[in-house]
């Protein structure tokens, strides 16, 4: 076990290193790199550039400087954000709860609605429940999820009038049933398409297992049915569920930054949209490489979680 | 047995891929719509009687079905049909010609990658994991705020986002193909790597290769309408179905149909791409069939 996490250990680290280098490669596309913000300006003569360029390094070699960057990465500092000066690491974490929300929150749906619909899609295979739900599935993940929270809006704010338009709370209100009030549209619009992934992948899970031999042995023992779907076929079918999290996790990332952009959700994704419209390139590059963090970490997590409950991975 | 009987028994691979393909009713839809969808955008515009970027604010925000202008008129009077139709050219070129490119990209990966294997294909497969970690979205957002947008910079970008699948798919298929016994002959021959890679290889694995490819086209509209809906992809005048939601919101309450339409256009050709895909799998390869 000791031995599977540490070699999953330094794969993640060596991950790290080409994401990072991928990272400090798209700052550099910038135009005019990491300076564009004062090029752009035009405040500053180019003896002002060249001055600034070599205080803050850049005339060295590009392998010096990804080092050093990336060394100052590991430390936690990420540079300062153009528009207020504050801290990436700062704005970032300010705005990580309610990207963190939104996501839990269409999770928890997603899951349970997901697995539900998947063990019972795979129980009655081909029935019209089955065939429903496999159509309704590929639709749902075919909508534009920014279009799907339009229509909402449209239908439920502005038609119906039952629910918010948009942001985290009413100014000035911010108590627990209002938050929820506003929370119902994006989380529902966020677990549609996760629904229909979890959906899918459970009902593969669930077909493999209940064709398996040891179900066969458990109906012709005389078990009951019940017993055996609950205590045999679940279990083992819900433990692939869990590198479907680790390999869901960028989708569900992606798809929360379409729901804040639409329901003007102060979360990450939001902060992300704003800092590109105000060439905020540290804070942009900030999330970037946090975001591919928390796959990475996220990922690394379900690996190891899942060789914690099937001993069967340890030994490949 | 007579050999009528056994001629419907032998079936040629295509004519028994075709026969499962047809079986699968929605595919079969999905390809049609495809087609009209494909037409409509090409031909629709020359029997239109107007012009997709003529403005005519007289006649702004004229509703659907009111007059001369089917599906109504939007801010700034343009005729919302005629959009829909030239955005349809410009969201399936991207979407097609976003798809090539990655295709292309991940094929000769993955080819490299599972052909010599051992570091050549560490590193490569590495990359693709590390491209994967970056949430697509976040990665072609920042791409094109840092670049000058356009239409040829948005299919470059979508596709530079999106190859990744399928250097994995060719990688796993190219791996386990080199061992059989006709790429071990092709070696014997003294064919080149390239040759066997290229002419042997990634042939025998064309029928992942061609679903991937579908759904890559569904992907690539996704990704195009939403990158224009937020104003870094395709630029107006110029039309484009996420382009043409770009400002719907703002008319959500006055004007629903402006989203509306653009909006179903994307939904049926990115539905119809995913449904033509799902069909492909069953009839190309019936033991990729995920049950």
């Amino acid at each position: 076990m000791a031995r599977y996490v540490a070699n999953r250990l330094a794969q993640a680290m060596m991950l790290l290193v080409i994401v990072s280098a991928i990272g400090f490669a798209i700052l550099h596309l910038a135009p005019g790199g990491p300076l564009s913000q004062f090029a752009v300006s035009g405040q500053m003569t180019q003896e002002d550039l060249d001055r600034v360029t070599r205080q803050l390094g850049l005339d060295r070699p590009l392998p010096i400087q990804y080092l050093d960057w990336f060394g100052r990465m590991l430390k936690g500092d990420w540079g300062k954000s153009y528009r207020d000066g504050e801290t990436v690491l700062t704005v970032i974490s300010s705005h990580l709860g309610a990207t963190l929300e939104l996501m839990a929150t269409a999770t928890i749906i997603a899951v349970l609605l997901g697995c539900w619909i998947g063990i019972i899609g795979a129980l009655r295979r081909y029935s019209l429940f089955d065939t429903l739900a496999t159509v309704g599935a590929m639709i749902a993940l075919s909508i534009p999820t920014f279009w799907f929270g339009l229509v909402t809006i449209y239908v439920f704010s502005v038609k119906l009038g039952w629910l918010p338009a948009g942001n985290r709370e009413t100014v000035g209100d911010g108590s627990f049933l209002d938050l929820m009030h506003h929370l119902i549209a994006p989380a529902l619009v966020l677990a549609l398409v996760e629904t229909a992934m979890w959906g899918r992948f459970m009902r593969s899970s669930m077909l493999e297992v209940i064709n398996q031999d040891y179900i066969r042995t458990a109906r012709a023992k005389g078990m009951p049915e019940w017993r055996i779907l609950t205590v045999h076929a679940l279990r083992n079918a819900l433990l692939p569920m869990i590198t479907v999290a680790g390999l869901q996790f960028p989708t569900l990332l992606g798809g929360a930054l379409v729901a804040e952009t639409v329901f003007t959700w102060p979360g990450m994704g939001r902060l992300f949209l704003d800092s590109i419209g105000y060439r905020d390139y540290p804070v942009v590059m900030g999330i970037l490489m946090f975001s591919a963090m928390m796959v990475l970490i996220g990922s690394l997590l379900a690996d190891i979680f899942y060789a914690v409950v099937d001993p069967r991975i340890r030994v490949g | 047995m007579t050999s009528a009987a056994l001629s419907t028994v032998h079936l040629t691979p295509g004519q028994a891929a075709w026969r499962r393909f047809r079986r699968h009713r929605l595919a079969l839809a999905g390809a049609v719509i495809i087609l009209v969808l494909v037409l409509g955008s090409a031909l629709g515009p020359y029997l239109l009687p107007f012009d997709d970027t003529y403005i005519d604010i007289m006649k702004r925000f004229a509703p659907p079905f009111s007059g001369a202008h089917i599906l109504g008129t939007d801010e700034l009077g343009r005729d919302v049909l005629a959009r829909l139709m030239m955005g349809g050219r410009v969201s399936l070129s991207v979407g097609i010609v976003a798809m090539v490119m990655a295709m292309a990209v991940g094929i000769v990966v993955g080819a490299f990658a599972g052909f010599y294997g051992g570091v050549v294909g560490a590193v490569l497969m590495r990359l693709v994991d590390a491209v994967l970690c970056f949430p697509t979205i976040f990665l072609l957002l920042a791409l094109a705020a840092l670049t000058e947008p356009g239409p040829v910079t948005t299919t470059v970008l979508i596709a530079a986002t999106a190859w990744m699948s399928v250097a994995r798919i060719v990688e796993a298929q190219v791996r386990s193909l080199r061992e059989r016994e006709f790429a071990v002959a092709a070696l014997a021959f003294g064919s080149s790597n390239l040759r066997i890679m290229f002419r042997e290889l990634v042939p025998n694995a064309i029928a992942p290769i061609v679903v991937a490819a579908t759904l890559n086209v569904a992907q690539a509209i996704l990704l195009e309408s939403y990158v224009s809906y937020l104003g870094y992809g395709i630029q107006p005048p110029a039309a484009s179905w996420g382009n043409m939601l770009n400002n719907a919101q703002i008319y959500l309450t006055s004007a629903p149909w402006l989203a509306i339409a653009p909006g179903l256009a994307i939904t049926l050709a990115v539905t119809s791409f995913n449904f033509l895909g799902d069909g492909l799998r069953d009839a190309l390869d019936p033991r990729m069939n995920i049950p």
